[in-house]
């Protein structure tokens, strides 16, 4: 890759933590400039598939990141998944919750609808004020008070409910000592608070990020009712639409501020895949090449990969029946193919959760209203097709 | 013992199609992508399948068992011809998305077949004491296994049917894949069904292996390591 001699004496264990800021580099944009070269490692061309593979090259480049993305989100989905079918404490009844007062007990299905649907509309509406502040906040500088808040937060994550997570030892009927569990939960919380707020190797980071986005996930199946975990995850992807591209939506708001000043936005809040690699602020050695502009490749929000997980794991949790949540999988899969494709063509910030939960969304309830009955019928005779 | 009987019947069903997925297609971003829209498109399929079958039971007379079997055995024809009809409209003329369309056809018909049989099959208990088949899991996987091949040759001919509109290649795909779905009507007769279903796949095989361009030759050369092509694609020195 690069050429020059002085690369090897920075290249110690210091350099080789990624450091969690984010390089300033306008998110959700690849590069339009780059010409896409392949890796160092890629296979030799065929001599007479040449001008065939030059128009390839763009379809490969952005291949690659799409399954880059794929590759994490299947990973949260599929600890999600695991955990809701195998440790029942995340499917059990609840109390009501504070956010969701209106209980979903009845019998009657308009009244039930009629719950969900206010449920839905408390718990956006503090979704939409804990946003508006955070773009104020950020809009007037209180860099202290937002970190303060991101650090609060994770630390509810990676403590708290990490330790609800340990539920699965009453599952496998596994008896552990609460020294044990305190060294656990204190090194695998400090750790993580490490890695997603300082520095830390890219992958460990990365993990983390899926981690607390399964966590997240798994508590939002538990203590939402299930009618209105559907209306919330249809709600929230017309706000995330409305939120992103709308003129005067807070996200736009948030990301355009962030490019203005040449920021990067939270790093605790968003999925890179290439978090970091190159630094703009550290002296340049050598011109950066073409591969590290390459590096820089698309990213993900946190949230989003919290709201894939919720729809699949509550496909999982309600019906125990696979077929559906397959059928889930894939189409969030199709989805976020869809949405990275929307991406490459018009180049600037998208959200990610319309099309993915809208297929989600209609998957899951084809599925299992039409496609589970028949199913079901095929498998008692063996008929195949 | 139920263990074994989960691991072994998913081994059975899938290891032929994940190894085939884990050494050709893992490797290359765009065949995995492909894989999956293929996945998609046979969901969608059998989604509108099952929502005329849906129509038609509740226009039905629920009561008489005959009837709700005859309006199954018209919903595996309809699926069947849907199934052949998608890829026909969503073809691309990518070279890999004909061997990828089809494998994912494959690996989503054979997960929706499977899955759930698979998950009982853990369960306290296995299937038998009211006298039904004990080969019940085995008999699925193996039929899972043969139709996840059959869907990947299919769509070789099919595809290359439809290039070089050779139409009696294209009926002959969608002849066998009737064909099949109606040989399992026999099941729990498995000897029926299974083993015609499994002589179906390898006509089929050698047919799909003539059509993407195999031969004796190629075959030796690739068996023997002495074929260039295939070793510098995949990197191993000579």
């Amino acid at each position: 890759m690069s050429v020059s001699d002085s690369d090897e004496e920075l290249y110690n264990e210091r350099t080789a933590l990624v450091p969690a800021q984010n390089p300033a580099v306008p998110s959700y944009r690849p590069d339009p400039e780059l010409s896409p070269t392949e890796d160092s490692d890629s296979k030799m061309p065929d001599p007479g598939a040449e001008p065939e593979d030059e128009e390839e090259e763009p379809l490969k480049y952005g291949a690659k990141h799409v399954i880059m993305l794929f590759v994490p989100v299947t990973l949260c989905m599929a600890v999600v998944v695991a955990t809701i079918k195998s440790v029942s404490f995340y499917s059990e009844k609840t109390t009501q919750q504070i956010y969701t007062p209106f209980s979903e007990d009845t019998p009657d299905v308009g009244r039930r609808l009629l719950h969900s649907v206010l449920n839905t509309a408390i718990m956006i509406s503090v979704i939409v004020v804990m946003t508006v502040l955070l773009v104020v906040l950020y809009k007037y500088r209180c860099y202290k008070f937002i970190h303060g808040w991101l650090i609060l937060s994770s630390l509810m994550l990676l403590f708290w409910f990490s330790f609800m997570y340990l539920e699965v030892f009453r599952t496998y009927n596994v008896a552990v000592d609460y020294p044990t569990v305190a060294m656990v939960i204190w090194n695998f919380g400090a750790v993580g608070m490490l890695c997603i707020h300082w520095k830390g190797p890219l992958q460990l980071q990365q993990a983390y990020l899926i981690v607390i986005s399964a966590l997240m996930a798994l508590v939002f199946i538990k203590y939402l009712p299930e009618w209105s975990t559907w209306v919330i995850l249809g709600a929230i992807s017309v706000y995330d639409l409305v939120a992103v591209l709308s003129p005067k939506g807070p996200l736009r708001m948030l990301v355009e501020t962030a490019q203005e000043r040449n920021e990067p936005i939270f790093p605790a809040l968003i999925y890179s895949l290439n978090g970091g690699r190159a630094e703009p602020q550290s002296p340049r050695l050598r011109p950066v090449t073409e591969e590290e502009l390459e590096e820089e490749g698309v990213k993900l929000g946190l949230g989003d990969f919290i709201f894939y997980s919720v729809l699949v794991g509550k496909a999982a949790a309600t019906g125990g029946d696979w077929n559906t949540t397959l059928a889930c999988f894939v189409a969030i899969l199709i989805g976020l193919c869809l949405t990275l494709l929307l991406l490459a063509i018009f180049r600037k910030a998208l959200p990610a959760l319309p099309i993915s939960i809208a297929f989600g969304l209609i998957f899951y309830f084809s599925t299992d209203f039409l496609v589970q009955p028949f199913m079901d019928n095929l498998a008692n005779h063996q008929f195949y097709i | 013992m139920t263990a074994a009987v989960f691991f072994g019947c998913t081994f059975i069903a899938f290891g032929p199609a994940v190894s085939l997925f884990l050494f050709t297609i893992a490797r290359e971003p765009l065949r995995v992508i492909f894989l999956i829209a293929g996945a998609f498109f046979w969901l969608v399929s059998l989604l509108m399948a099952s929502l005329v079958w849906f129509i038609s039971v509740q226009i039905s007379n629920k009561e008489s068992v005959s009837q709700q079997k005859g309006l199954l055995i018209f919903g595996v024809v309809l699926s069947v011809l849907l199934q052949e009809t998608f890829p026909a409209s969503a073809s691309s003329h990518h070279t890999d998305s004909i061997l990828l369309s089809g494998l994912g056809f494959g690996f989503m018909s054979g997960a929706f077949s499977v899955v759930n049989i698979l998950a009982d099959s853990v369960g306290p208990g296995t299937v038998g004491i009211h006298g039904d088949s004990q080969h019940y899991f085995l008999s699925s996987a193996f039929m899972t296994m043969a139709i996840i091949l059959l869907h990947m040759f299919w769509g070789i001919i099919f595809f290359d049917g439809c290039e070089k509109q050779r139409w009696l290649a294209v009926a002959a795909v969608v002849a066998s894949h009737l064909l099949v779905s109606c040989l399992t009507f026999q099941n729990p007769q498995y000897v029926s069904s299974l083993v015609p279903t499994y002589v179906v796949m390898f006509f089929m095989g050698v047919w799909a292996f003539y059509t993407a361009g195999g031969s004796l030759r190629n075959l030796k050369l690739c068996l023997t390591c002495k074929d260039k092509d295939f070793l510098l694609a995949n990197h191993r020195p000579r």
